[in-house]
Parts: structure tokens; sequence; C-alpha cells
């Protein structure tokens, strides 16, 4: 297992690289799900209000 | 007879999408995670270590999807703008704009993991070399684009502006394919090309393809995401929206009963 981490001394490059990878990835997908959530609610007052 | 076809692009297609991309988006997912997850095991623990560069090579797996990606996504773009100028639609120009996000972030990881990777082989986290330089110049491309879309109050002058820009960028595609040919540079030549024979074992190569499929659908996947999000945030006042709310409002009500 340790030997997976240490990556054969180049531990720290590939998971720094990983990690970077996920993270962007992950806002990438966390962005648009809270923009469509809230572009919604938005919709949702405005056709509350009207009616 | 031209105005009900002007309206159906304009505020028709919408009503049809919307809901097709809500339906497409758990089965995106799940492809997605189906290619991620061997792509991930293969390409960290089963694939031989590089006979030069060691295990700092799994970077490989990361990094050269991410690279393709940038590039995938910004012609898929430039043929979106060529819809959007020539044939007026507007879904085009939605597609666009909720490409860019994804399309830069590509070009992020590419630069970044790039950095982690030329630190040990090269012993520079940064060289002003064609292939990192042109490399840049596309996030660079991608975050124009994006500031020119939100310069714009008017979504229709905003949407001809940003799909011009984004033909103009398109220059920059051949340059970053050809630039370790056309320069003497210190990032290496490719190693999968569409048409000969891959300079790499097949062990280090389908990790890497499972990878690049996983990544295609993660676009899919953030585009439809994205696509939807504009959409409700443009056509606030729209039909559309409208039937959508008051659908929801009044399964909503049904359910409080």
């Amino acid at each position: 297992m340790s030997e997976f981490i240490n990556m054969g001394g180049y531990g720290f490059y590939v998971w720094s690289s990983f990690g970077i990878a996920a993270v962007v990835i992950l806002a990438n997908i966390i962005e648009p799900i809270l923009h469509h959530k809230n572009a919604l609610k938005e919709a949702d007052d405005f056709y509350s209000e009207e009616s | 007879m031209n105005i009900i076809i002007k309206w159906y692009y304009r505020l028709g297609a919408p009503l049809w999408f919307y809901p097709l991309a809500g339906k497409l988006i758990p089965w995106v997912t799940a492809l997605f995670l189906l290619f991620l997850i061997p792509g991930l095991y293969m390409g960290l623990v089963t694939a031989p270590a590089d006979y030069q560069q060691g295990e700092s090579f799994r970077i490989m797996y990361v990094h050269v999807p991410a690279a393709w990606m940038s590039m995938l996504v910004y012609f898929a773009m430039a043929i979106a703008a060529v819809v959007a100028l020539v044939w007026r639609v507007r879904m085009a120009e939605i597609m666009i704009i909720s490409s860019v996000p994804i399309g830069a972030s590509f070009a992020l990881i590419a630069l970044l993991t790039g950095a982690f990777w030329g630190k040990p082989m090269w012993g520079a986290w940064w060289v002003w070399d064609a292939r990192l330089t042109s490399e840049l110049i596309l996030l660079f491309i991608y975050l124009g684009i994006l500031a020119l879309y939100n310069a714009f109050e008017d979504k229709k002058t905003a949407g001809k502006a940003m799909s011009i820009l984004t033909l103009v960028g398109v220059v920059n595609l051949p340059i970053i394919h050809y630039s370790v040919v056309w320069w003497n540079t210190l990032h290496q030549a490719a190693t999968v090309t569409a048409f000969d024979k891959p300079s790499i074992h097949i062990d280090m190569l389908i990790p890497l393809l499972l990878m690049a499929t996983a990544f295609k659908f993660l676009f899919l996947l953030v585009l439809l995401l994205k696509m939807r999000a504009n959409l409700i945030e443009q056509d606030i006042h729209s039909g559309w929206v409208k039937k959508i709310i008051q659908d929801k409002q009044k399964l909503e009500e049904n359910n409080h009963v």
C-alpha cells in the first residue's frame, strides 16, 4: 500500500496531478447543478408572485 | 411561415431540449463512471511502469485526455459557432457558452498536470516551449470568449460576437497539434495518432483510451447540466419556463394534498 502511495518516489507529482484534476472536475459538476438550482428557484419565485 | 420557424428556433427548441437533457443526465453519469473507474484502476495500478520515466508516467492518464479534450471541446464549439452564425440557431450559442468553463478547465488541468510531470522529468515546472505556450493561449482564448459574452447585456449580440471570436480562435488548434513537429521542443511527440500504430504498449494504451472515453462523457455531462442552467436563467420570462414551473408547482401541490 505505501509502495502504491510512494509511486517509485514520484508520489508527490502523481497524486498532486490526480488531486488537482479531481478538484477541477468536481467543481465543474457542482457549479452547474447549483446554477440550475438557483435559476429554478428564481423562476419559481417569479411565477409564484404572479399568480 | 418564416416567423413560425424562427419562433421554433428561438423558443420552441428549449421546451423539447430541457426535459430530454434531464433524462439523459443519469445515463451519461453512469457511462462516465463506467469508463472512469476501470481507467483509473488500470492506469494507477495494473499498467506497468515506464522503462524511462518510472511511475511518473501515470500522470499521462489525466494529462493526455485533458489536453485532447481541451482541443475537442473547442472544435465542437467552432462547429456550433458556424451553425449559430449561418442558421441563427440560438441553441448553438447556448451550447458554446455552456462548453467554455469545462473546455477552459480541461486546458487548465492539462497545463497544471503538465507542470507536475515536467518538474521531475525536465527539471522545470514551466518552459516557454511551443506546445506549452500554444496550450496556454488556448486557455486565454476560452477566458476571452467568456469575458466577451458576459460583456454584452443583449444576449443576441453577445452570442454573435462570441461565435465570431470562437471561429477566429480555431487557428490555434493546428498550432497546438503540430507544435511538437514544427518546432524543436522539450515536449515529447504524440505516441497515439489516428493513422499510425501507437508507439505505446497495449497495457499502457487501454487505460489511456478508457480515461479519454470517460472524459468525453464528462464533457457531455457538464454540457447538459450547464445548458439546462443557462436556458432557465436566460428564458425565465418566456412561455416554456413558465410551463415547466407551473407543471412543477402543480406536482408539488398534488403531493401536499
